[in-house]
């Protein structure tokens, strides 16, 4: 316990422990029972991965290359399912509802997680209560009641757009409205800050109180003490945040579909990726252009995530300084 | 500074309060926003039907239970206990599955040493960062063939094959800071590591454990995805397929049964937190963590 802080993609298995004195033909025979015990206590794992993982991912790149409706073979077609889906407008659409969802959610949530962590982390008294109230929302707002209850406090004449008539802007309800029902995704996005904002208080308990005694001594104000101090101790941490948030809302579904009444409307404002690759693959049976779709979404996962990882050598900062 | 003034003390004292004020109520107005919508379900589901979008007032001044007595009519013609008792049965076996799986996987990568350890474990990560939907269409296809739609084994089947990488990594964590000697005095004993697993690690892994269990039950709880997929039979719907149903079989006019089952479909999950909140916090912060 508090060593330095270390994210998860960091991580690796504890190296090898120190040897202990023994016959080399004993060491060699509990080697090979060391390996055979491994073997079978991940023996649960080693087929799930096969099974569930490396299997279908090697299938799902073959489908993508081919036109597939589930019920006849699947017939070779080369790139046309990715040229088809290059030109196809509603692909376009998803992409560009996604990358707005990601986008303008993303940085919302991390900085509401961030800011309201700075908050709690300056008083022991309430916080355990705070906390624990503003993380609830992470662990229901993926739920169908959730869903909509937001459609509910987001349509045409509740809450939120009484609100926003008394600021004279006529809306209709968010729900109703094309242009405005991406951000009812995004404010529920939002409203589950809490699990990010639990990681960044555990991150700032670990920044040495004397860091910031001295800067103070030094005649840092709090802006000062913040960008100084604060930020790079808790670097490793936002960016952990950053990596999973990022990639989670890259894969939003449930909500966009029950917020937009299964829809993904209306006019596919809320067709996110995961959505139309929903329909694709389950409602028009286009298999192989399911998987050619879900294969672009790990790309731009894969290059977000190498683009992060790239981008941590310059922003993250892992030494342990000043201990 | 031991030269202080009366003066300047209470100056700062009376700073400190203030400090403090600007604390609190920012944190309460943080808190009436983030709790509004479940105060809202709390008072709209006590409502008539077409007060629930309309009334602004947080609570009815006549509050009514007939939202829920419509509950026991069921939806669609079927009872509401049918998809809670489906709901529990995926969600208590996800639990099972998840706790024997991934507690065997992390025991292996955290206390014996086998070839080909390190290369497992950076494909387990990896796998964490996978998205899932790249999956969807083969596992599809796959259980199919096998003739498994309809049938809970596809929303099971992982949960038991440990591909949770994350509560794997969770356990991982966990179990490598147990001290080493524990394994070394048991060995000298003559234990297997099926014995030090069974005796010695999963007691102490408890907390790591509890935290495993309960996310696993409220992640099957709130699934969607799985369930809309794979089942297609409405007396096999759990819970958030039900309510879906509602909402296509009766529209907006029951809006006062569609908001009370929203309540009802949440309690299990808002005990569930309010019972172990400090579990699935801290399982939460240390997910980011090591040390």
């Amino acid at each position: 316990m508090g060593t330095a802080v270390t994210t998860l993609v960091k991580d690796s298995p504890p190296q090898a422990p120190q040897k202990r004195p023994a016959a080399p033909g004993d060491a060699k025979r509990r080697g090979r029972r060391e390996n055979l015990a491994g073997y079978l206590f991940m023996s649960p794992w080693i087929a799930g991965f096969l099974l569930l993982t490396a299997g279908p991912m090697v299938a799902s790149l073959y489908f993508a290359f081919t036109d597939y409706n589930l019920f006849t073979a699947p017939k070779w077609i080369g790139f046309d399912n990715f040229t088809k889906m290059f030109e196809d407008p509603r692909w376009q659409k998803s992409v560009e509802v996604t990358a707005k969802y990601v986008v303008i959610g993303t940085p919302l949530k991390l900085l509401l997680a961030l800011g309201v962590a700075l908050l709690l982390a300056q008083s022991r008294r309430g916080q355990g209560f705070y906390r624990a109230a503003f993380y609830a929302p992470s662990l229901i707002g993926a739920s169908v009641s959730v869903g909509f209850v937001w459609r509910a406090l987001f349509s045409d004449d509740a809450i939120v757009d009484r609100t926003q008539s008394l600021f004279g802007m006529d809306v209709g309800g968010w729900v109703g409205n094309a242009d405005w029902i991406l951000y009812c995704l995004v404010a529920l996005t939002v409203w589950q800050f809490g699990a990010p904002m639990v990681i960044f208080l555990a991150g700032l308990k670990q920044v040495p109180r004397e860091l910031y005694e001295a800067a103070e001594v030094d005649g840092a104000g709090p802006l000062r003490r913040f960008w100084s101090i604060t930020l790079p101790m808790i670097s490793p941490v936002l960016f952990f945040n950053v990596l999973l948030e990022t990639i989670h809302s890259f894969q939003i579904f449930g909500s966009a579909y029950v917020v937009s009444n299964t829809s993904c409307g209306p006019a596919d404002a809320t067709l996110v990726y995961t959505c139309y690759l929903y329909q694709k693959g389950f409602k028009e049976a286009q298999m192989g252009f399911a998987s050619a779709m879900a294969w672009m979404l790990l790309l731009a996962v894969a290059l977000v995530t190498a683009v992060l990882f790239w981008s941590q050598k310059r922003w993250v900062h892992y030494e342990e300084a000043a201990r | 500074m031991s030269t202080t003034t009366p003066t300047t003390r209470s100056f700062s004292l009376g700073r400190k309060r203030t400090g403090s004020l600007v604390w609190h109520l920012s944190a309460l107005l943080v808190l009436a926003v983030v709790l509004y919508p479940v105060v809202w379900v709390i008072g709209a589901s006590f409502k008539p039907s077409r007060e629930i979008i309309a009334s602004l007032d947080l609570f009815p001044t006549s509050p009514i239970l007939d939202n829920f007595k419509g509950l026991a009519d069921g939806i669609a013609d079927i009872s509401i206990a049918t998809f809670f008792q489906n709901s529990l049965f995926y969600a208590l076996g996800s639990v099972a599955g998840i706790l024997i799986s991934c507690s065997l996987t992390a025991y292996a990568f955290a206390r014996i040493r086998f070839a080909g350890r390190n290369l497992m474990f950076s494909l387990m990560i990896g796998t964490l960062l996978l998205p899932y939907h790249v999956l969807l269409i083969p596992q599809y296809v796959m259980f199919q063939k096998m003739e498994l739609i309809n049938t809970y084994v596809p929303l099971l089947i992982g949960k038991f094959l440990a591909t949770e990488a994350f509560f794997v990594f969770l356990m991982v964590q966990f179990m490598r800071n147990l001290p080493k000697e524990l394994d070394e005095a048991a060995r000298i004993d003559g234990c297997g590591h099926l014995r030090i697993y069974w005796s010695i690690v999963l007691p102490l892994c408890r907390p790591a454990l509890i935290t495993s269990a309960i996310f696993t039950f409220i992640n099957a709880w709130n699934d969607f995805m799985g369930p809309l997929i794979y089942l297609n039979e409405p007396g096999k719907y759990t819970v958030s397929l039900g309510m879906m149903m509602f909402r296509d079989q009766e529209g907006v006019a029951n809006y006062g049964g569609m908001i009370a089952m929203s309540l009802v479909a949440l309690l299990p999950v808002l005990l569930f937190f309010l019972a172990f909140q400090r579990y699935l916090i801290d399982g939460m912060a240390t997910s980011g963590l090591k040390g």
